[in-house]
């Protein structure tokens, strides 16, 4: 636990002594804006509350989320200090908990610089407290899965280029199945049972319930157990491949 | 019980075995050179002494501990510091450091960071980010960072690699310093590194031992300078291979 601790400080200063943790909450913060404004029409909707907002987070996660991630490992494996960190009393388990935690307090501080998008919808009018709570709520466990997914990948190559494509790619596959477009177009296709496993395994739709301010156990148990399953994957192949 | 008991160690990288059956002990007061020309698998038995790869075959004892069973024991008493010296670029020396005691838990850290500091002769750099270092000085925060924690074992690999004269002397000094309360293997090609430092010689081509002694006993045995015994008992062997193939 002090282990995973002691890597956990490590990393978070690693984060913000590299431009990486600014440029990923500025670019974060841009997009994110841009995104309630102009794609999800934050005004035209004329509804007080931040559904507009969440929306898009499913999808720019999957590109900024793999952007945070790709570092955790491959960086390691390139330089060599992997060998360092290995030569040191830590097991797998906690070097993996410890960049991983890491990485997720950036991203939780990300989501907490978007306050003035609260503040904004308060001043608007009488927005619903429930969705919001949800709402962050469901995007800090959808990072935190699409973060596991991030660092599994950046186990697979030396290269943080190709650790952030896979890491798009895997985050897509999670993602795409529930899409609504994707259910239209299968719907009459496949069986229903494919579209329903389909809609079950995907984060959009699992966010979706969340940002309308429904706790499901279900959605929540998913993201954790997805994120736990992948971060397990990154530990053994980290057992396995640390030294290739 | 010897602090360093290696038994059998073997190792492949696919149809290449790159350590076959090493073994040998290293007892509290010894200073082990590890000689061996390149590709010899001197940094390979290295890595598998500090837990980095597991071998194929075989175990080792280090201070009482199995490198299968307990990694993490074997870890807090042994201080490594590998060929290339990888460290991490982004951290000054002293955050680098401080994650290093932090990690082996080590009490009374300022005394330690204090003694580390001066021993290695870091005190003009302890606010520099270790990516601008140059080479002398990583190649002696690594060796701060194998020895903050006082362990008993030091696993050195070329440790005077790239260094000039003079710093060669001040790491061979601190070395010798360190000796008496320690098991130390240093890893060299460098055959006066040996005469300087070591009191045992251990001889290693293409995986397996080929002498093991005091440097007298290797040039004895072996009929002549350390020069000699070493080309004679490393290239006939790979000139031998030549042949056959």
């Amino acid at each position: 636990m002090k282990n995973t601790w002691s890597i956990f400080k490590r990393e978070v200063k690693g984060y913000f002594t590299t431009p990486l943790a600014y440029v990923y909450i500025v670019i974060f913060l841009v997009l994110s804006s841009f995104m309630t404004f102009s794609q999800y029409s934050f005004f035209e909707r004329n509804v007080c509350s931040l559904e507009a907002f969440f929306q898009g987070m499913p999808l720019l996660m999957i590109l900024l989320i793999p952007a945070v991630a790709m570092r955790l490992w491959a960086e390691e494996r390139e330089t060599g200090s992997i060998e360092l960190l290995f030569s040191l009393p830590v097991t797998p388990t906690q070097a993996v908990l410890g960049k991983f935690f890491a990485a997720w307090s950036v991203i939780a501080l990300s989501l907490i610089l978007t306050f003035p998008m609260v503040i904004t919808v308060y001043n608007l009018g009488d927005p619903d407290v429930g969705p919001i709570v949800t709402g962050y709520i469901g995007t800090f466990l959808m990072a935190g899965t699409y973060l596991a997914i991030g660092s599994f990948s950046s186990m697979l190559s030396k290269s943080q280029v190709i650790a952030f494509v896979m890491g798009v790619m895997f985050c897509f596959l999670f993602y795409i199945p529930g899409h609504p477009s994707v259910m239209n177009m299968v719907s009459g296709v496949l069986p229903g049972g494919m579209v329903n496993l389909g809609e079950m395994v995907s984060s959009e739709s699992r966010f979706d319930s969340l940002r309308r301010g429904v706790v499901d156990f279900s959605d929540v148990f998913f993201f954790v157990a997805l994120a736990a399953a992948w971060l397990w994957a990154n530990i053994i192949l980290l057992e396995e491949r640390r030294a290739a | 019980m010897p602090l360093i008991d290696i038994q059998k160690l073997r190792k492949t990288f696919g149809s290449i075995v790159a350590v076959d059956g090493v073994s040998f002990s290293v007892e509290k007061g010894e200073v082990a050179g590890f000689l061996g020309p390149n590709g010899a698998g001197k940094s390979t038995t290295m890595r598998m002494l500090c837990c980095f790869l597991p071998p194929d075959e075989g175990t080792a004892v280090i201070a009482g501990n199995d490198i299968l069973d307990d990694p993490v024991a074997v870890r807090k008493s042994l201080g490594y510091v590998a060929e290339n010296v990888p460290l991490y670029n982004e951290m000054t020396t002293s955050g680098f450091l401080d994650f290093i005691c932090d990690i082996h838990r080590v009490e009374n850290r300022i005394s330690a960071l204090e003694r580390v500091v001066e021993s290695c002769a870091l005190g003009k750099v302890l606010h520099q980010q270790i990516g601008t270092l140059s080479k002398g000085y990583r190649r002696r925060v690594g060796l701060a960072q194998a020895i903050v924690h006082d362990p008993e074992v030091l696993i050195l690999d070329e440790p005077t690699d790239g260094l000039d004269p003079n710093q060669k002397h001040e790491i061979r000094t601190l070395i010798k310093k360190m000796a008496p309360d320690k098991a130390i293997v240093i890893s060299t090609h460098i055959l006066e590194e040996v005469d300087a430092v070591c009191d045992r010689i251990i001889l290693i081509d293409r995986g397996r031992i080929c002498a093991d002694g005091t440097p007298e006993e290797v040039c004895r045995n072996g009929g002549g300078s350390l020069e000699q015994v070493f080309r004679n008992l490393t290239t006939l062997d790979s000139a031998e291979k030549g042949g056959k193939s």
